[in-house]
């Protein structure tokens, strides 16, 4: 049922706030929607029927306006907020069956969260709010600051550490409360609108500081965002609330180019298409103009300006340049000379590139293998589509 | 006997609360008073452990370990403020009333914080406890010390303890109330944060709500204290001895002179305590101290002075 890489499960989860939740499952079942409900019964939905998978190791980013349910859908992960009905798994471990001793377990050691406000400690040095979970854990003193010292070290904030809070500014306050989530080494990290309060420049720099730590660790993060440029900026998948109800799931290129209604249409229109699709979306991949070389012997050119050279695996080599004339030139192109566009470029860096030179970019997938390439009529045709 | 009148029923309509309250009063002198004496015996050990502490120590020694405690907790100024106050205590001849005040005051506060600190927890937790005992305290702080004087006087006798027991009744209920409205002010964030990492309740209350409710805590304390202070001259109408003593008994002579000592010796003593506990209260909140307590203060200066003796001299890094 649950595939390896599937770190967390939701299924079927419903909360209703308020003292009569079975009643309002009743009306929504009927097909009641949320204000009807909260004028006839007073009950308030917060999260409807939610299901859907985090996969271990990505970004997955639940963003929607105010009052969607965001902070209700995370707080129902570690069960900072009981679900009204349905199952989640983490780990193919169901977190809602746990009895208490087991759920502070999975607060203390799998899930650790950030938090919009900071909710650092005033009492205590920054040394010791980073070591907080730990010390909860009752991890030995020792033990718990070299693990702290280790974390603030990764949020750049090693000297700082018998600052209090309130001496440090928004952004540096919210890289102790990162720090204290890390110390953890929890398997999720959950973060609820971690960066809204910070103004956008910090907000940028802290997203930049996540991407690193998160491809350094291939940490899983649930990031909570109103911001969908954020959301696009960080995100490996992107869960669409609204009203309580999670309405699409996916990578922000399949949904920029699937919307799943007009409300996630809507929403995506003010998007700049260039920042969310990447060079991979929009590369083709044209048989006629690939050269295989094989044995390392010159390839014969074919009778077209340009050819794109790969080897035996389909590696990228280099450009076959017809109107110099010579096919050997094509090796001495070596991919780095050329403007090679790694696969998950945005097109936004894109546009600058296919200016400036005379022939299709190359797009490469990480392992080096030529993906497609990319023309500049291609490009203009895939940004005028959206 | 006059018919029911609707325009005034009461003058049939009535019940004899008084009569109650006696015929119950009675009962409980003549069967339980074996329980209310045993009540008397922790409150004796207290008080009299604290006063002859008190007593015994002579006032040189006295007014320099008061000096050197405002020190540590407040600052040289606090320091020099305490030395005055009790300076003058001696000066005006009340020494030993002022140490017997003193005890009696330490001992009330010692058991209003030994009661009120833990209900005051409780209440913040339990809200339909907190809706119950609030009019219990209202009526421990607004009924006239009169009123229970007598039933105390008639259940545990005359003296110190039955003196204390008046005090704890009034001066309870600040503190009650403060530690609850301290814990209920602590920011739901830090609350939840302490939660999702997952912090039992225990854990929660020592390292999270108590830590953050300190400063109000403090402010019943130091609310506490005042009230203890002020109940001193009602205390010594059941022959409690001290400073109440002297002004009641000036009150009695009409000998204003001794009346007047004993009204500023209470006044030096509650500046005494009033801004020493103040002091801890803004202590406990400001956290910009770049020194641990115990660096700081006469303490820090002669752990450093030991430390100098120990090692080769150095630089010493922090002036006082
Ligand atoms: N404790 C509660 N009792 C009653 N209703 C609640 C409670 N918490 C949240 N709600 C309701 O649930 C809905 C979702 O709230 P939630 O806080 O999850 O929204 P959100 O998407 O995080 O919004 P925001 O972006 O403003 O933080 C709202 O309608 C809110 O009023
Ligand atoms: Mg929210």
């Amino acid at each position: 049922m649950n595939r390896d890489d599937d770190i967390l499960v939701v299924k079927n989860i419903f909360k209703v706030f308020g003292d009569r939740p079975q009643e309002a499952l009743k009306m929504l079942e009927k097909g009641a929607d949320k204000d009807e409900i909260f004028k006839k019964t007073g009950q308030v939905i917060g999260v409807f029927d939610a299901n859907f998978t985090v996969k271990r190791g990505e970004i997955f980013v639940i963003m929607g306006l105010s009052g969607s349910g965001k902070s209700t859908m995370v707080r129902l992960f570690n069960r900072l907020i009981e679900p009204t009905s349905g199952s989640i798994y983490l780990n193919g471990k169901e977190i809602t069956g746990l009895n208490d001793k087991q759920l502070l377990d999975v607060r203390r050691k799998e899930m650790s969260m950030v938090f919009q406000s900071f909710a650092l400690m005033p009492h205590m040095t920054v040394l010791e709010n980073a070591a907080f979970g730990l010390e909860i854990s009752g991890v030995a003193e020792k033990e718990r600051n070299r693990r702290a010292r280790e974390a603030l070290a990764q949020v750049g904030l090693a000297a700082h550490e018998y600052s209090y809070p309130h001496q440090l500014s928004g952004g540096m306050q919210q890289r102790v409360g990162l720090a204290r989530a890390l110390a953890n080494d929890p398997s999720i990290l959950l973060m609820d609108e971690a960066f809204s309060a910070l103004d956008p420049l910090i907000r940028t720099e802290m997203q930049d500081e996540l991407i690193r730590l998160q491809a350094e660790h291939k940490r899983t993060i649930i990031f909570i965002s109103h911001d969908l440029d954020e959301a696009i900026r960080i995100g490996h998948r992107i869960a669409i609330m609204e009203g309580g109800r999670v309405v699409q799931v996916g990578t922000p290129q399949e949904i920029l180019n699937n919307p799943a209604d007009a409300y996630v249409e809507t929403f995506f229109k003010n998007v700049d298409s260039s920042k969310v699709l990447r060079a991979g979306d929009v590369a083709k991949f044209e048989s006629e103009i690939v050269v295989r070389q094989t044995n390392g012997a010159t390839p014969e050119a074919p009778a077209i300006p340009y050819a794109f050279i790969v080897d035996n695996d389909g590696r990228f080599l280099g450009v076959l340049d017809n109107c110099t004339g010579r096919a050997d030139g094509a090796r001495k192109l070596a991919p780095k000379d050329l403007s090679v566009v790694p696969f998950d470029t945005p097109l936004h860096d894109v546009l600058g590139l296919a200016a400036a030179v005379p022939y299709p970019l190359p797009v490469v997938t990480r392992d080096g293998a030529l993906h497609g390439t990319i023309s500049r009529e291609s490009l203009l045709k895939s940004l005028s589509r959206h | 006997m006059s018919e029911f009148n609707l325009l005034d029923p009461f003058q049939t309509l009535q019940i004899p609360l008084g009569d109650w309250v006696e015929a119950s009063l009675t009962y409980f002198v003549q069967h339980f008073r074996d329980v209310f004496r045993a009540v008397r015996w922790p409150i004796d050990q207290v008080l009299n452990g604290i006063e002859s502490l008190l007593l015994s120590v002579p006032p040189t020694i006295g007014i320099i370990l008061g000096s050197l405690l405002g020190w540590q907790v407040a600052g040289r100024r606090m320091g020099m403020l305490c030395a005055v106050t009790l300076f003058f205590l001696g000066l005006i001849g009340v020494w030993a009333e002022s140490m017997t005040t003193l005890a009696l005051v330490l001992t009330s506060v010692f058991f209003c914080g030994l009661f009120g600190v833990p209900l005051g927890i409780l209440c913040a937790r339990y809200d339909r406890l907190e809706k119950f005992i609030r009019p219990v305290l209202d009526a421990m702080q607004t009924l006239p010390a009169f009123v229970y004087l007598v039933p105390v006087v008639m259940l545990f006798g005359i003296g110190n303890v039955p003196g204390v027991l008046v005090t704890i009744v009034f001066a309870l209920p600040p503190l009650v109330r403060l530690t609850n409205l301290g814990i209920r002010q602590v920011p739901a964030d830090k609350i939840e944060a302490a939660r999702a990492f997952g912090a039992t309740p225990w854990q929660m209350l020592t390292r999270v709500q108590l830590p953050l409710a300190t400063q109000t805590m403090m402010a019943g304390l130091n609310q506490t204290l005042m009230l203890s202070l002020s109940m001193v001259v009602i205390a010594s109408m059941i022959s409690v001895g001290g400073l109440g003593q002297m002004v009641l008994r000036g009150i009695g002579r009409l000998d204003m002179g001794l009346a007047t000592v004993g009204g500023v010796g209470l006044v030096l003593l509650a500046i005494f305590l009033d801004r020493l506990t103040q002091a801890m209260g803004e202590r406990s909140a400001s956290t910009d101290m770049t020194r641990r307590w115990y660096q700081r203060g006469p303490i820090g200066l002669g752990l450093r002075l030991l430390h100098l003796n120990h090692t080769k001299p150095g630089p010493v890094r922090h002036a006082l």
